[in-house]
């Protein structure tokens, strides 16, 4: 069977939904609930490659835990960065569009460092071209350096996301 | 139980401030691009914790509070990149305190390399 990969994720992916939605541990609903999961992957199972890269192994698993982490504490950082900026009177900002290259290949991976870029402290993606994303930066430093961007804006989330993507 | 209830809604009331001070942070910005910015990182920020806040008065609702927030966090940043994408397409000013734009330079680089090989 191809694509067995892609319909077991989305197979975790759906019934964790499920249980979410239901809140509960009786196992007639968990059956209840397998009934339209398993139709739904018998129609979307062989378009949806999108998780084709994932690694589904300890080690991946152990990483998605600790990104899921890395994120939030991000989340809160950027939300306290944001808000300093409003709240201070003179306004300390200084926007501009870098470049920062990534090295990520599979495309759930660059959604999710897109995704993950645009929600952390002062970042926002504007256009991803071939290996190249283009960041909205609402305080740009270190001009001239093409490197420290990268290492600054990317570098954290792609290290863990190397680990669960192929 | 009550502590449970005076934590989630004091959350829920810091959610509040994080959206009250995204309201006045897309009035102080001087361009689209940045209340973009601060409108998507805060109103994120403000939904979830008013969500989790919520969950932890009504623990009942907490799965479907929490899927909520999972799909909140998914589409919010996609639909703010949509918007920004396409004011940059469309050629919007940036403010005067820009310090640089390599998208901008590089479409130009692109277009003048196109037109040099036609």
């Amino acid at each position: 069977m191809k694509n067995l990969k892609s319909k077991l994720v989305l197979f975790i992916i759906l019934m964790l939904f499920w249980l979410l939605w239901n809140n509960t541990w009786d196992v007639e609903i968990w059956l209840y609930g397998l009934v339209p999961v398993l139709i739904v992957i018998a129609i979307f199972g062989n378009t949806a490659n999108i998780f084709r890269g994932v690694k589904l192994t300890p080690k991946g698993f152990v990483y998605s835990l600790y990104y899921i982490l890395y994120f939030t504490w991000a989340l809160i950082k950027s939300n306290i960065d944001v808000m300093l900026r409003v709240i201070n009177p003179k306004l300390p900002i200084r926007p501009g569009i870098i470049k920062v290259k990534t090295e990520l290949k599979s495309p759930m991976a660059r959604l999710i460092l897109a995704n993950s870029i645009t929600l952390t402290p002062g970042t926002f993606i504007v256009d991803i071209k071939e290996e190249y994303l283009y960041v909205h930066w609402i305080d740009v430093c270190c001009e001239g350096d093409p490197e420290k961007p990268t290492k600054l804006i990317a570098e954290g989330f792609e290290n863990i996301l190397k680990n669960i993507y192929e | 139980m009550e502590y449970l209830e005076l934590i989630g809604a004091i959350m829920v009331l810091l959610g509040a401030v994080v959206l009250l001070l995204a309201g006045i942070g897309l009035l102080r910005m001087p361009d689209s691009y940045n209340r973009i910015q601060v409108g998507t990182k805060a109103s994120t920020g403000g939904v979830a914790l008013i969500l989790l806040g919520m969950a932890l008065i009504i623990p009942s609702w907490f799965g479907k509070l929490f899927t909520i927030l999972i799909f909140v966090m998914l589409t919010n940043p996609i639909s703010s990149h949509v918007l920004m994408r396409a004011a940059h397409k469309a050629g919007h000013p940036m403010t005067d305190k820009t310090v640089v734009d390599a998208l901008k330079k590089d479409e130009e680089d692109q277009k003048n390399k196109d037109n040099g090989t036609v």
